[in-house]
């Protein structure tokens, strides 16, 4: 037989044929790992090569190439087309010619945060960005347009631009950019550009093709996953199960089997977890699981998802820390005539992204380099440092391109921090890849909350007192305890009781507190943090106090949204834009029955209606979901909905099926079949409306989950008349088609 | 004897060293350096790791390589190879859709399409539903339906 053993090189050019020409700009120095390019391709401090640095994000070529500076993350939100469509709007340049360059955590510390921030969370990748690269765009185009009137010798007043060219209007003399572009480099930036009035706009806001997603059709991108350095080796590990455990002992028997398994290098005891080091990541996985590990487990090993829900449950049954009050919520509440009293739960949840946590790291010379899928350079470089200590400035971060983010990429770097901790060790470069196991049961998950609230009605069926009292852990101690508000009676993390504090809804009696709970189970930021059960509690009381004052949920919102402060107006705005777009005026068909809420989160307002079909034997059916959101700008139409349709089954499969449970301490689901997604087949109908009013710039990542979950709840209420106020949904015995 | 020709090269498993039991995955990605093919469970739930193996949409996670002798495996490395090195409709349809996000699912996504679509050239609603199991966390089922639809000609009942 003729057989040919093909080389990895031949398998890259070969893959790489079928795709040639396809790629348009997207430069990253780090998108392919084992290209020849010296690590610091791209990157012009000053003038290098011929590419002019205009300014710190936008690097112009003479063949009219315009690089720019990508600072943020790219994790399918599109914001590497959208920030260098700010940039090429204002700098008039050709789109097609523009090129995105990773902005190097190394530049951004030499060069004092040249590039503001490196990190993605927040909904804050456009809205944060958006001055800034629209400034940017300006200011390179003034600089270019002054050198062009130099060499020419005529005042800039007389000098238009347009697709990269500057043309001298009476004698219709032009030169490109690129031509100019040392020039303008060598300038002094203006201190003051005028910006363009949005109604100008010619590419922000256009669905314009993504960059990134020619790649994304033919697996070329480069994710942290497919990081191959030279003489590198693979890592898997196993953590103690229960958070906060360490290494006791490995079984003499099962380390010595497994150093002998094939291509395994070494077994390491890194003290928090057992580390296999090796030529395959499934021979390093396979001989991991072989090991029969006794783990120190702390003085956790006890809890579980009931001890830590009963403990809540005492916490909010008793006054906690006061975070905020208005009027006299107890007179009020005693003195009215209709009272409601409710308690909500919403369980931890992991972020699963497709892509498990990893990351490739180096040591070499008192020199970190790591390549990881990141929402946070910094964060990264920080943990590096740390675990190699050495100076922030003795590290280099290559973000990768990250399968998934949801805020697990953000803060919280400890698959960074591991992977230097064994390069150190072996001495060698490391991939450490986390099993899809590890990455659901060493989670920083949307901490468990329990709420208790009271509402009262006066004799007109209006909301006149409300009182939350929301007990749940802290998840800015662990990033900034500085930060915490520090009461007489404890610290209160504002995140616990907001979308209650900064409530819209005229309540002339507020009161709301925070029990500070405390657990071992860690918490991070899970896409819309508070916002992603916070919002549940308010806008399905909403609804049973409605029910109560036999009002129309709409309209006893409407009532309630009566103020001139612009937050208050917006929500009334998407209110309005979601009830008009889902007919509420006009009844549903037979058995069919639709929810409704509304909440403002990470600077845009988002509101929804969920309709569901009740179906013959029982089962629900959600049948169409429209959401309105006002993000005040939108950066790129497209991209805004598509992470509506994100945020959509994000929420809703979080509502039907997620929890994460804790048992003797540990997490008990491991994999997707007992941590499962929703899958095309239970998507529903959507309708996303963009409904922007100008003048501010929202998020987009996060806002839209807020008013899903609560709006599903409401039409299962108008459904049965009963308000699941535990979640999930399955956990309550409610079955969907 | 473990060969089989992956994107049209013929390779030799034994003459690499990869012993029986390891997934068809894992000698992708780190055997033969082709990471298109993606680790997303390991347990056949959430289909990132999708090729065609002798034209079936497989889960290669859980496909051992003593299983491939004499077959045919295409990737998505190899996909366009297949179709005289254009993208294939699907993947045409997919930028045209904007389809991916982050797009670590889609490799496996747009396999099991192509194979959907071998199988049944007009599909209908149902017919996705059963054949894409993929889980996509950034949920682009929207666009993946309407895509399919577009390819097909077909209508699309949930848009
Ligand atoms: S990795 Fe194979 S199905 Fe998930
Ligand atoms: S595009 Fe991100 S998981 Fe599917």
């Amino acid at each position: 037989m003729n057989t040919t053993n093909v080389s990895r090189r031949e398998f890259l050019q070969t893959s790489a044929g079928a795709t040639a020409g396809l790629v348009i700009g997207f430069n990253f120095p780090s998108s392919n790992a084992q290209s020849k390019a010296p690590a610091t391709a791209g990157i012009a401090a000053g003038n290098v090569g011929g590419t002019s640095e205009v300014n710190a994000w936008i690097h112009i070529t003479p063949d009219n190439r315009v690089l720019v500076k990508f600072a943020r993350s790219e994790m399918g939100q599109g914001t590497s087309t959208s920030l260098p469509m700010m940039v090429a709007e204002e700098l008039e340049c050709d789109w097609s010619r523009v090129e995105i360059s990773e902005a190097m955590y190394s530049e951004h510390i030499k060069r004092n945060r040249l590039y503001v921030t490196t990190a993605t969370g927040g909904s804050r990748g456009t809205r944060d960005s958006a001055s800034v690269m629209l400034n940017a765009g300006a200011t390179a185009r003034a600089m270019l347009v002054q050198a062009a009137a130099a060499r020419w010798s005529v005042p800039v007043s007389e000098c238009v631009t347009a697709n990269s060219i500057i043309t001298h209007t009476p004698s219709k003399r032009t030169v490109t950019y690129g031509a100019v572009a040392e020039a303008a480099s060598k300038l002094k930036a203006p201190e003051k550009v005028a910006l363009k009035d949005p109604k100008d706009w010619k590419l922000v806001g256009k669905p314009i093709p993504r960059i990134d997603i020619p790649d994304k059709v033919v697996g070329k991108p480069m994710y942290g996953i497919d990081v191959v350095r030279p003489g590198m080796v693979h890592a898997a590990i196993a953590q103690c199960p229960v958070f906060g455990g360490k290494v006791k002992s490995i079984d003499a028997a099962s380390l010595a089997a497994a150093k002998r398994m094939k291509g395994v290098a070494d077994v390491l005891d890194m003290g928090e977890y057992v580390a296999v080091v090796g030529n395959n990541w499934w021979r390093c996985n396979q001989a991991v699981k072989s090991l029969k590990v006794t783990w120190d487990e702390g003085g956790n090993g006890n809890v579980s998802s009931e001890s830590i829900k009963k403990y809540m449950q005492e916490g909010v049954a008793k006054p906690a820390t006061l975070a905020k009050t208005t009027g006299d919520f107890a007179k009020a509440y005693a003195d009215a005539p209709t009272k409601l009293e409710a308690e909500f739960y919403a369980p931890y949840l992991d972020h699963a992204p497709m892509e498990p946590m990893n990351c490739t790291a180096e040591v070499k010379d008192g020199f970190v380099t790591v390549w990881v899928p990141t929402q946070s350079a910094e964060a990264a470089a920080a943990a590096a440092a740390r675990a190699a200590n050495v100076a922030p400035d003795k590290v280099e971060v290559y973000r990768q391109q990250l399968g998934g983010g949801f805020g697990r990429r953000g803060a919280f770097q400890d698959f960074s921090r591991q992977a230097v901790e064994i390069a150190m060790k072996v001495n060698k470069p490391v991939k450490l890849l986390w099993s899809r196991e590890e990455d659901i049961q060493h989670g920083h998950y949307r901490p468990a909350t329990v709420a208790r609230l009271q509402g009262a009605l006066d004799k007109d069926g209006k909301l006149v007192a409300l009182s939350a009292r929301v007990g749940v852990q802290s998840i800015l101690e662990r990033v900034r305890p500085e930060a915490l508000r520090k009461t007489e009676s404890g610290p209160v993390d504002p995140m616990a009781t907001s979308c209650f504090d900064d409530s819209p809804y005229a309540i002339p009696n507020l009161r709301t507190e925070h029990f500070y709970a405390k657990q071992h189970v860690p918490v991070g930021f899970w896409r819309a943090v508070a916002h992603s059960q916070n919002p549940v509690f308010r806008e399905c009381f909403m609804d049973e106090l409605a029910a109560r004052a036999k009002r129309d949920p709409y309209q006893f919102r409407m009532d309630l949204l009566s103020g001139t402060a612009d937050p208050v107006r917006r929500d009334r705005g998407v209110l309005e834009a979601v009830a008009k777009g889902a007919d509420w005026s006009k009844p549903m068909p037979a058995n069919h029955f639709r929810g409704i809420a509304v909440q403002d989160a990470y600077g845009s307002h988002a509101a929804s209606v969920v309709e569901i079909e009740k179906l013959a034997n029982g089962k629900l059916k959600i049948k169409r979901v429209v959401i309105a959101v006002d993000c005040g700008h939108v950066a790129h139409a497209d991209a805004a909905k598509a992470q509506i349709e994100g945020c959509m089954i994000y929420a809703l499969t979080a509502a039907l099926y997620g929890e994460i449970t804790i048992k003797n301490g540990r997490v008990e689901q491991s994999n997707f079949h007992d941590y499962p997604m929703m899958k095309i087949s239970e998507t529903p109908k959507i309708v996303s409306l963009l409904v922007p009013s100008g003048g501010f710039w929202g998020g987009m990542g996060e806002p839209p989950m807020a008013p899903l979950t609560p709006a599903l709840l409401n039409a299962i209420f108008a459904a049965t008349g009963k308000m699941h106020r535990s979640l999930p949904l399955s956990k309550e015995g409610v079955l969907f088609a | 004897m473990s060969t089989c020709e992956i994107n049209g090269t013929r390779v030799d498993f034994k003459a690499l060293n990869v012993e029986d039991e390891m997934p068809l995955l894992w000698a992708l990605r780190d055997e033969l350096n082709l990471p298109g093919t993606k680790y997303g469970c390991g347990i056949a739930q959430c289909g990132a790791c999708t090729v065609h193996i002798d034209g079936e949409a497989v889960r290669s996670c859980v496909y051992p390589i003593g299983a491939c002798n004499g077959k045919k495996i295409v990737t998505i490395e190899g996909l366009a190879a297949t179709n005289g090195n254009k993208l294939t409709k699907i993947q045409e349809a997919w930028i045209k859709h904007q389809v991916p996000q982050c797009g670590y699912c889609q490799s496996g996504m747009i396999l099991a399409a192509e194979k959907l679509l071998r199988d049944k050239p007009k599909p209908t609603d149902a017919d996705i539903d059963a054949a894409m199991t993929n889980i996509c966390r950034c949920s682009t089922y929207v666009r993946v339906r309407a895509a399919i639809h577009d390819v097909a000609g077909t209508t699309n009942t949930r848009a």
